[in-house]
């Protein structure tokens, strides 16, 4: 039984603020941040946005995209971030709610850091294969943190994706040719139940954790499927700035015309699990039918999920049935300072 | 202003779904449903979802918003009027620039955080306006 | 249907009373009432306030103010439509007495705002829009009404100097008033210049928070003729009520105060008047639009012209339809629950030609006009010299 999206969609919020006015506060040399992270601006959620207000936009995307299918007949939803609202309260039930999916479903939240998105879709495309339910939701959303003055200040950043998964034919809009994960121990970036903020291990973050991970998935998935590189149209590799994916997609033996679709980080900043997959919906916005993509995501702890997905006839149809990623993210934008960045972001200690 | 449990939960069809009331008798759509119909008196209705697109009817910026909103200040709140004949009350999200908005001017609705219970209370979710691209 | 009289009228002075809480306030107010009208026993005791409970912490009442007054054991009634509970008041007073339940009624408002923040004032104040569907969005009271305005000025071409003209003329005549709350003077220019609350509604453009109480003493006409004398005796010939949708949201038309409307056509119609043979009228400016949609509603003037009529001054003290010569709500001040009958204690006051510096020469048909929320309820009621 072939298995594949169905339906797809991101949200973007629209404000953003310029990575020279975060350096500016902290007196650090903006320009070299830039060159060194290949980072301009980032987006920034409004006080009115999270994790659930972005995944219901772009879960409702996904539904626009799906065509007129009844949203109770969808048997699971998966909402990976590591910015829930609650500690305790899913997500998923407040976007299962508002659009329309419950009662009868399966729901649970998930963290992982920037691969919970990957992970809930791979979950979800699990289900509908086994048989399970008939069609299953995997999104990926975040409205991450930083330390104030940290690097990760510079790169943290808001969205979402959604993914609906089914079996029936028709609807197929990139069927799901192969997936593979490699994951294990690794500490490089951690948050503690009740601090503000993640920590992590600076440059361990890159070879041993990333880098690692990544190549060791994406090569895991290429020699299972038999695939070589110049085989796939796209490639999207999770991006929590601008250098690192380009790089890893090189060394993988990608070409930057196969990585530059997916690659939306310089403007956007890291949406942690939202990264990979927005990567992907910015891909299928474009695609065109019998491309092969491949997405690697990489969650730090850590772990990195790939897929193998095939395009399409239906892609032409349905590309435009709901916002495109591309135009959110360079159409309309607000910027802000810095100061309504710490208010919105809740970094100033309000009176009690 | 804050809900209790129960009773954020009571509207969350009307906050998450939009879901109205339309009576079967003379088709007035109600939002929020009610009891009675408004115009004619019977009792009997259809659950009904409403459209998210519509128009400006009118609007203010409020520069000294009520307790629990005094963070978003300014709060542009603006009666919108839904393609379906409706007309509800929301705030409009995403305004760089108050004066530009217009009477008459196209409108989405979108699904966010309205308020919260202080940081350990419960979110209210529903509704926003933003202006269409 | 007997007809009913006012025989009695007092007040206390409006502002922020830090030193007297709301049982005070009342009484002296109460008592003011019934040493003006020279009685010292009631048959029942109506008390309009919108919400003893929210500012003060206190439901039960009329029961709690009719002991203060040492009355227990009279009948009380507590009548509340949000800033329309005064006007409700004397209306519930109204019934008794010409149904002859009651031949001595006290008529009371009161509301004791300040021994709240102004952000638990602005929370009370605000139960009286949609809490659902409205306040549940931020709304406030200003933003209702600079709605409204915003609807007014597309469709009319209504100004913000119209507006603020408005605001203007009524603390010129506040400074006359000695009950009023503030006794200033206060230009168009102030009030533009003023900082904006809701756009497009000036801080000035807006009533205060004020505590206050007012009462009056209803009899049926002929007994208080006869306890008149030769005091002038001022009869209430006209009464209406009528309610409008709560939400904004449910309004017909936004420029219209479609419940001011109804409640003046009943007035009318019952005191076998028009709008053209009132001659001093108290219209409920809770914000200066609300003032010029007020004065359209009421036939004073036509749609669209409330502005022009307010730049002009025909509403002023020397024009042709004086409106708010007590200082209306944004001078003398708007302790929520009794503006309705502080509004009947100004009109009541013309009639007698005691009114002082603000005396309206020759009033013998006066008008009030009380409202609740953003026109949800209105209450009118038409008064005459006997």
């Amino acid at each position: 039984m072939s298995v594949g999206i169905i339906g797809y969609g991101a949200f973007i919020p629209r404000r953003r603020i310029k990575l020279e006015e975060i350096a500016k506060v902290w007196g650090a040399d903006a320009a070299s941040y830039q060159r060194g992270l290949q980072l301009h601006e980032k987006s920034v959620p409004g006080k009115d946005e999270d994790t659930i207000t972005m995944s219901v936009e772009a879960g409702r995307r996904a539904l626009d995209r799906a065509g007129g299918l009844d949203p109770a007949r969808i048997g699971a939803v998966y909402v990976g971030s590591e910015s829930h609202p609650y500690a305790v309260k899913p997500s998923g039930t407040v976007v299962a709610e508002a659009l329309g999916i419950t009662p009868q479903v399966h729901i649970a939240d998930l963290e992982f850091a920037c691969k919970a998105g990957t992970e809930g879709m791979f979950l979800a495309q699990s289900l509908v294969k086994a048989g399970e339910v008939e069609y299953a939701l995997g999104i990926g959303a975040d409205t991450s943190q930083g330390a104030p003055g940290d690097a990760l200040e510079y790169s943290a950043a808001a969205g979402a994706a959604a993914f609906l998964f089914g079996s029936d034919t028709e609807r197929i809009l990139a069927e799901v040719v192969a997936t593979y994960s490699w994951t294990t121990d690794t500490p490089d970036f951690w948050r503690r139940a009740y601090m503000h903020y993640p920590r992590h291990g600076s440059r361990f973050t890159g070879e041993p954790a990333y880098f690692r991970h990544i190549m060791s998935s994406a090569q895991g998935i290429l020699d299972q499927t038999g695939l070589k590189p110049q085989d796939f149209a796209h490639a999207i590799f999770h991006q929590p700035n601008g250098k690192f994916p380009i790089r890893v997609g090189k060394r993988l033996g990608f070409t930057t015309a196969q990585l530059e679709t997916g690659w939306l980080s310089p403007w956007l900043g890291n949406t942690y699990s939202g990264a990979s997959p927005m990567g992907l919906t910015a891909v299928l916005d474009i695609a065109r039918p019998g491309d092969l993509v491949l997405i690697t995501s990489f969650g730090s702890g850590a772990g990195s999920d790939s897929f193998v997905f095939r395009v399409t006839d239906r892609i032409t149809q349905v590309q435009d049935l709901a916002p495109i990623t591309r135009v959110q993210l360079d159409n309309e934008k607000i910027y802000v300072d810095y100061g309504t960045y710490a208010k919105l972001r809740g970094k100033i200690r309000m009176g009690e | 202003m804050m809900l209790s449990p129960a009773r954020s939960w009571r509207e969350f069809p009307q906050r998450y779904r939009l879901e109205a009331a339309r009576c079967t008798a003379c088709g007035k759509t109600h939002y929020p449903p009610r009891v009675i119909c408004s115009s004619c008196r019977e009792r009997k209705f259809d659950t009904v979802g409403m459209p998210r697109e519509g128009t400006v009817v009118t609007f203010t910026t409020v520069h000294v918003p009520p307790k629990g909103f005094t963070e978003q200040s300014p709060l542009e709140i603006a009666i919108v009027e839904l393609k379906n004949g409706v007309r509800v009350m929301v705030q409009i999200a995403d305004l760089a620039d108050s004066r530009e908005l217009r009477i008459g001017d196209p409108v989405r609705l979108e699904f966010r955080r309205i308020a919260e219970d202080g940081e350990a209370g419960l979110i209210f979710y529903g509704h926003k306006a933003v202006r269409a691209r | 249907m007997r007809e009913v009289a006012i025989i009695g009228v007092g007040m206390v002075e409006c502002g922020e009373l830090w030193e007297k809480s709301l049982r005070t306030i009342w009484a002296e107010a109460a008592v003011a009432a019934l040493e003006d009208a020279g009685v010292d026993a009631v048959d029942h005791i109506t008390v309009g306030c919108m919400s003893p409970g929210l500012f003060v912490g206190q439901e039960h009442l009329a029961s709690l103010l009719a002991d203060e007054l040492g009355m227990a054991g009279v009948a009380a009634t507590r009548v509340e439509s949000a800033c329309a509970s005064g006007g409700l008041a004397l209306r519930a007073g109204i019934a008794e007495v010409a149904s002859g339940l009651s031949d001595v009624v006290l008529v009371s408002g009161v509301e004791k705002m300040t021994d709240v923040d102004g952000a638990d004032a602005t929370y009370a104040l605000g139960s009286a829009a949609d809490q659902e569907w409205e306040g549940f969005h931020g709304i406030t009271f200003p933003g209702l009404y600079a709605m409204m305005a915003r609807s007014h000025m597309a469709h009319h071409g209504t100004t913000s100097r119209q507006l603020a003209a408005v605001a203007a003329k009524n603390h010129a005549n506040g400074l006359l008033n000695p009950h009023a709350q503030f006794h200033i003077k206060v230009s168009i220019d102030d009030v533009l210049a003023s900082t904006m609350v809701a756009d497009p509604l000036h801080l000035l453009d807006c009533s205060p928070i004020t505590d206050g109480a007012a009462a009056v003493v209803l009899m049926p006409l002929a007994k208080a003729k006869d306890l008149a004398g030769r005091r002038t005796v001022v009869k209430i010939t006209g009464s209406g009520m009528a309610t409008d949708t709560i939400a904004l949201a449910n309004r017909e038309d936004l420029a219209r105060l479609r419940g001011v409307e109804l409640a003046a056509e009943r007035a009318y119609k019952m005191a076998g008047k028009g709008p053209g043979d009132i001659h001093v009228a108290e219209v409920h400016d809770c914000f200066t639009i609300a003032e010029i949609m007020a004065t359209e509603a009421l036939g004073f003037f036509a749609p669209g012209d409330g502005g022009p009529a307010a730049e002009g001054g025909r509403t002023s003290l020397g024009g042709k339809m004086p409106v708010n010569t007590s200082g209306g709500l944004k001078a003398k001040g708007h302790p929520v629950g009794a503006t309705g009958v502080a509004q009947v204690v100004e009109i009541a006051t013309q009639l007698r030609g005691k009114a002082g510096q603000r005396q309206v020469n020759g009033a013998t048909v006066g008008l009030t006009q009380n409202m609740g929320g953003s026109g949800g309820s209105s209450i009118v009621h038409i008064l005459e010299v006997e």
